[in-house]
């Protein structure tokens, strides 16, 4: 922050603003949302670090190898990156103003990310099925905590982003909308980045162990 | 009604949870009842439920909401010091025989309750009170970042404080002592619903904790008045941005190994069981990577605190700002590399041990540069002995014999000695009461004329003081002997009788804290009775240095009715010192943020959920989440949040200052 008034150049020392403008609404959420992403960052590192004590302990269970299917991981890590692209092309429709394409780039942002989830609910129940329950070892434990809290973050993007939809189409593209879509869009990311972490070293360093 | 209704509507709670067979918890209970009655009545009678609503409940100021923080840490430190003198005297008389007036599964509830409750809903209020009444005013800013969200999170930890007081006398509370380590936490060993209340208490509470450090951590980057530096910031801003630092990157290590335990304990996963791979030490590293920062969460606003009363109270500008920032910010570092000292006897090895042994012996270097700071501050200064001063001299001298047992507790071999002892239980209540009570007493006596507009009275300051500070070590020099001799903490019942003088010193040392706290709210009856003698009309009663004194005591609801500009460290020393004349015209309207009941109706509903989670209610908590949910989302299509306070009302406030000001030369 640069000094409003410089003492020496104005000859009298000015000790208060006589003329001020409020700081502009929404001036501190960038800085603070970023604070937030990065302590749920922590969340996932401590999930992240329970996994990586816990991820051997199969206790006489199922291991990653007999149960994760890369080919389904795959696809389902695509649905999130493609997410990422169409939540990228709803925030360029943004900057040019253009509401109904915006909504049409978050509905699809928002079908992938229901997809991501409707896969990893059946991944889940297969597993479950075998009997690879989250209470059958350390392994599956930490294995369904993470993924799932990861989930459960994706799921409630998907709430904040149809709540944002309905307040676009109520309120249009105002000042205090686009903050929240930038907001979601950085929170949308973030998870994609996470499963990148989750994706790499659950599904296939855990194939590989 | 069937039995399985029943069980549907109440869960695991019946009529045997309600402690009718304890004489004590009854009394308590009696007690509570009447005392609430009788000031709910009072509210009632004298009309004050919608001002209490309109004013405060509902505000967003932070200095409202800092004064509610340091109303709950009172509230709270009754509570919790009841437990402390229930377990000094439970000591005093287990012997030869006797087993004491409490219990085992009582006495076990009692110590764990004392643990939680003065940590998390005494020494977090008040210090989160302090830093949300003093921050934005020391910074020139009108409010917090985000006004609604620190009204949320003070709600949120009442929410925790209202889980663990309903513990007292709706089933019980953990029995496991304040960090719930398993597997004694777990389901196994502890199935009934004590550990399920210390976990909501603590998981609705962080909530709270960690959103108030992100808003003040913005709150400091981005609303520094123009003119404030980093390196001009006062050093009790500084010490609150590392704490908040702190804070949002230690909480939400917290929420997860709180949240892993609640899953071994509800779904029955194996994280920290001794069987299907889990691993119970696993439990303890985590919470303690959240435990030692916590630490300095609570200490380094304490150090800020006597930063500014030592300057202030020997006149002088505070020695080594500079010193004392990077001391500061080394100490946040440090704090994350040393939580494997509080279980060097987990068996990690001795190379594992000695890093963190050195790490922490490292921490003594910036904590002594602090100290060595605060003394030639002092050196050749015109001390006033006033009761911010008085404090923080205790403090120095207690915290250096503390900061010095902590040391010797460092030594690993030292450490498989005294781990688990009274030589350890001596040792961080010499560090918590020397360092984080004293300095929110100095904290308290110092800001209190600029919160309410009159001083606290020194007699009854002082009989608190000479009671603490004389209790304070008569209450633990016995446990660091005690501790030397072997004795371990938690212990209910002794055999060996030569023990017993120490603890009935111990004990009477108890009692003279318990007159200093009573001296307190006599101090703070006193003050209120003699509030015309007492007053403070020109805003500035220590001829202080920072920007808070240059407003009026109150202060008005925008703080400053124009915002200041800074150019030097002390800035308000800087504006007395080159003849600052006060605007008295010009005045605009002022852009504030409106009050809102959301903050506390989510956080009742957030309570009800973990009241809910904890008995078994599935549908209490399933409802109130779904309650969360809507009136959280709710909230968010309320797009105008703020009002202008008019200038005829700026005009109207500050040409009373104006008057007051006249009457005082």
């Amino acid at each position: 922050m640069t000094v409003a008034v410089n003492p020496t150049q104005a000859g009298e020392p000015v000790f208060y603003l006589a003329d001020e403008h409020p700081h502009p609404e929404g001036y501190s959420t960038s800085l603070g949302f970023w604070i937030y992403l990065m302590s749920d960052c922590l969340i996932f590192a401590m999930l992240f670090a329970a996994f990586g004590v816990l991820g051997a302990n199969y206790a006489a269970g199922p291991s990653p190898k007999d149960l994760f299917d890369l080919n389904l991981v795959a696809v389902n890590t695509s649905m999130l990156l493609l997410s990422s692209i169409t939540y990228g092309f709803a925030m360029l429709t943004m900057q040019q103003n253009k509401v109904g394409q915006t909504q049409m780039w978050l509905l699809i942002t928002g079908m992938f990310g229901a997809a991501f989830i409707g896969i990893e609910l059946t991944e889940f129940a297969h597993m479950i099925h075998e009997g690879a329950t989250p209470q059958r070892s350390a392994f599956l434990s930490a294995f369904f905590t993470l993924v799932g809290t990861h989930g459960l973050h994706v799921s409630c993007g998907l709430i904040w982003l149809v709540t944002l939809m309905v307040q676009v189409w109520r309120f249009g593209l105002i000042e205090a909308n686009r903050r929240r879509l930038m907001c979601l869009s950085m929170f949308w990311h973030f998870l994609d980045v996470v499963w990148i972490g989750v994706f790499t070293f659950v599904y296939l360093l855990g194939v590989l162990r | 009604m069937s039995p399985d209704l029943l069980k549907f509507i109440f869960g695991r709670l019946g009529i045997d949870s309600l402690p009718f067979h304890e004489p004590i918890l009854v009394g308590t209970f009696v007690m509570v009842a009447l005392g609430g009655i009788t000031l709910l009545a009072g509210l009632t009678y004298f009309r004050l439920w919608g001002y209490l609503w309109r004013e405060w409940f509902t505000t967003v100021d932070h200095k409202r909401i800092g004064i509610m923080y340091m109303i709950l840490g009172i509230v709270m430190l009754l509570r919790g010091f009841a437990d402390a003198l229930m377990m000094r005297a439970q000591q005093a008389l287990a012997f030869n025989g006797s087993e004491g007036f409490l219990p085992a599964h009582h006495y076990d509830q009692v110590f764990t309750a004392h643990g939680v409750i003065m940590i998390f809903f005494v020494a977090m209020p008040l210090v989160t009170g302090l830093m949300n009444y003093v921050v934005p005013l020391q910074i020139g800013a009108r409010d917090v970042s985000f006004p609604f969200l620190n009204n949320f999170s003070f709600w949120m930890t009442v929410g925790g404080a209202v889980l663990v007081m309903a513990s007292l006398f709706i089933g019980e509370f953990a029995r496991t002592g304040w960090l719930a380590y398993p597997p004694l936490s777990n389901i196994g060993y502890s199935p009934d619903v004590g550990v399920d209340y210390y976990i909501w208490a603590l998981q609705v509470a962080g909530v709270g904790t960690t959103l108030s450090g992100i808003n003040l951590i913005c709150t400091i980057v981005k609303l520094r008045c123009p003119g404030m530096t980093m390196m001009r910031m006062p050093v009790f801003t500084w010490t609150s941005l590392c704490t908040n630092i702190l804070i949002v990157a230690s909480f939400p290590v917290l929420t997860v190994v709180l949240a892993l335990l609640s899953l071994d304990r509800y779904v029955g996963t194996n994280f920290f069981t001794n069987d299907f791979g889990g691993s119970p030490m696993m439990y303890v590293n985590l919470i303690w990577i959240w435990g030692h920062p916590e630490v300095y969460i609570l200490v380094l606003p304490a150090f800020g605190i006597f930063s500014e009363v030592t300057s202030t109270f020997s006149g002088k500008r505070l020695f080594g700002y500079t010193s004392m920032v990077y001391a500061t910010v080394v100490i946040t570092i440090l704090s994350y590399l040393v939580w494997l000292h509080h279980f060097f006897t987990m068996g990690s090895g001795a190379s594992v041990n000695s890093f963190f042994g050195i790490t922490t012996m490292i921490i003594s270097i910036p904590t002594g540069a602090k100290m060595f700071n605060w003394l030639f501050t002092m050196y050749r200064g015109r001390i006033r002995y006033e009761l911010p001063m008085l404090w923080t001299i205790a403090f120095m001298l207690t915290f250096v014999i503390g900061g010095m047992t902590g040391v010797l507790l460092a030594v690993p071999p030292a450490d498989f000695v005294l781990h688990n002892s009274l030589f350890l239980i001596a040792h961080f209540h010499n560090v918590i009461i020397g360092g984080v009570v004293f300095g929110a007493f100095a904290g308290i006596n110092y800001w209190f004329p600029k919160a309410f507009g009159f001083r606290l009275d020194p007699f009854w300051g002082k009989m608190s003081f000479w009671f603490w500070v004389t209790g304070f070590y008569m209450a633990f020099m016995p446990l660091y002997v005690l501790g030397l001799m072997g004795v371990t903490r938690r212990l209910r019942v002794f055999d060996d009788p030569s023990l017993q003088i120490w603890f009935v010193i111990a004990a009477i040392g108890a009692g003279l804290v318990f007159l200093g706290i009573l001296s307190m709210l006599m101090q703070f009856a006193v003050s209120f009775l003699k509030r015309e003698q007492l007053k403070d009309v020109t805003g500035d009663p220590w001829n202080a240095r920072t920007l808070e004194w240059a407003t009026s005591s109150p202060p008005p609801d925008y703080n400053f009715a124009f915002t200041p500009v800074v150019h030097d460290n002390d800035a308000w020393w800087d504006m007395k010192k080159r003849g600052y004349q006060r605007p008295l015209m010009g005045f605009k309207s002022i852009h504030m943020p409106s009050s809102t009941g959301t903050g506390i109706i989510l956080a009742g509903f957030a309570t009800a959920m973990g009241f809910g989670l904890i008995w078994y209610m599935w549908w209490l908590a399933a409802l109130s989440f779904i309650a969360l949910l809507v009136v959280g989302i709710g909230h968010t299509f309320n797009y105008h949040r703020d009002f202008d306070i008019p200038a005829d009302d700026v005009i109207r406030t500050e040409d009373a200052r104006t008057k007051l000001l006249a009457g005082a030369k």
